[in-house]
């Protein structure tokens, strides 16, 4: 296993500090390990991170748990670097990303819409069914948009009555 | 935490915490970062740095004073849901604030005002809590103060539908972090005008109270709104040379846009003349409203009381 292979396993277990279900693999933030020589010939791990909302605390964490795991791992000169381009986007949230999200009573975002044309705007509930993690009904309701972390929207069915949190299409 | 503790035989489990290293350890938020850490911040070819940084204290500031306004409704929305809604609309706008003030800060570092020798506070909180209101940048809507719920539906209304449009255009700048954040935070603004949208639509169609605080809302903002579809000479020239979108541009769009919800709504344009500026000065000139001042000094009292403050 190279260096690099080595590097991307351990900065891939780590979990993302919100939805620790997840880790920062599955959920996309991770984009990727590279090595890269410092001017003075040593040799720097260098972890790329995106944020999946612009103000998301969680990034902050994420930063140090890397740097914090890849020491662990035994690599002594670790930076992480934030990178904005292209944005983060759900869809980037891996398979089995989407089944530890079901799991864990979440529901795993759809695929993204862009809206096409400058009226996008959307007047009526999002057009989204969601099931519900817990009984597996389609019989879900929208309570708000905005849930407890920026990238979750609040459901509730209405069979088993239960609510539950939906990651959101961005 | 005592030494007894840490020297005590406790198989270990506090070793590496007591000396040195980093402090992230101990909370979160310990210390500043960079949120550009690792991001080429070089000013494009054909744009001066200072104008740069101007341009994106414009963009960065109306996104801070409308975070910080969103952010007093905390705990006092209707309802949970909503109170909630609003303190997410208010981080995503910081988000984007702290980029775009860190984005000035970096292309012209005289921009950001002069603090102790040897204070930690890095260029975005130095912009963002030792600037006097004059050298705001950001449209008066963003400042004005709070009112009922009706109120705060109206503004994002008018705020997010045409910030949208010009994120949408500002995707293809080219200064590299503008063309990043405006990508990122059209998709995050999406959301605050479908939240704006269908609440401004709810409270017109409610109940006549819920109408009548909505009219009044939107009689008392409308004479804001223009000024966020008005060119500066800055943004002019800056959409000339291919950073920047002249939000002229988009007047068309945001007319559109708002005349949907209107008519949809039931409710007629209001006939308000846009708000004068003061010898044809407005926010973008740092010419504000009497509000800015006050809301920026509780907004800057703690760092500027710790000007060496490490957080």
């Amino acid at each position: 296993m190279s260096v690099r292979e080595r590097a991307l396993a351990a900065a891939g277990r780590v979990r993302d500090p919100e939805m620790p279900m997840l880790t920062l693999a599955d959920l996309g933030v991770l984009r990727g390990v590279d090595v890269e020589r410092d001017p003075d010939g040593g040799e720097a791990l260098v972890a790329s991170i995106t944020p999946t909302y612009t103000g998301c605390p969680a990034l902050a964490t994420m930063r140090d748990d890397l740097v914090h795991r890849l020491n662990d791992a035994g690599f002594a000169r670790v930076r992480v670097r934030v990178v904005l381009d292209p944005p983060w986007s759900s869809d980037w949230i891996s398979e089995h990303g989407r089944a530890a999200l079901r799991a864990a009573g979440l529901s795993p975002p759809g695929p993204v819409r862009r809206p096409t044309g400058p009226l996008g705007l959307t007047l009526g509930p999002t057009r989204r069914a969601p099931a519900c993690p817990r009984c597996g009904s389609a019989a879900t309701r929208p309570i708000s948009e905005f849930g407890a972390t920026a990238c979750k929207a609040l459901y509730r069915c209405t069979d088993c009555l239960e609510p539950f949190e939906h990651v959101k299409e961005i | 935490m005592s030494d007894d503790l840490l020297n005590s035989d406790l198989g270990g489990v506090f070793d590496g915490l007591a000396g040195g290293g980093d402090s992230s350890q101990w909370a979160f938020g310990t210390g500043f970062e960079d949120p550009l850490a690792g991001v080429d911040t070089t000013v494009p070819d054909g744009v001066a740095g200072a104008d740069l940084a101007a341009y994106c204290l414009m963009l960065g500031d109306d996104a801070l004073v409308m975070s910080q306004r969103l952010s007093e409704w905390c705990s006092r929305a209707p309802d949970l849901e909503e109170d909630i809604a609003l303190a997410n609309t208010a981080l995503d706008l910081l988000g984007q604030a702290r980029l775009l003030l860190t984005r000035a800060a970096a292309a012209d570092p005289g921009a950001v005002p002069a603090l102790p020798e040897g204070s930690p506070v890095p260029g975005e909180d130095a912009l963002a809590f030792f600037r006097e209101a004059g050298e705001f940048r950001n449209v008066r809507l963003a400042e004005v103060p709070n009112g009922d719920f009706a109120h705060v539906v109206v503004r994002l209304l008018l705020f997010s539908v045409a910030r949208l449009a010009l994120l949408e255009r500002l995707r293809a700048s080219t200064d590299g972090v503008l063309a990043a954040v405006a990508a990122k935070g059209a998709k995050e603004v999406t959301y605050h005008r479908d939240w704006a949208g269908r609440w401004f639509l709810t409270l017109a169609q409610g109940t006549e109270e819920s109408r009548r605080r909505l009219l009044a809302a939107l009689d008392a903002l409308w004479p804001l709104q223009s000024e966020m579809v008005t060119a500066h000479p800055l943004e002019t020239s800056l959409a000339e040379a291919g950073v920047g979108v002249d939000p002229a541009s988009v007047r068309g769009e945001v007319d559109a846009v708002l005349d949907q919800v209107l008519a949809v709504s039931g409710v007629d344009r209001p006939d308000r003349a846009p708000l004068a500026g003061i010898g044809g000065r407005t926010g973008r000139d740092g010419m504000h409203t009497e509000a800015l001042s006050r809301m920026l000094a509780e907004m800057q009292v703690v760092a500027r009381a710790h000007p060496g403050g490490r957080w």
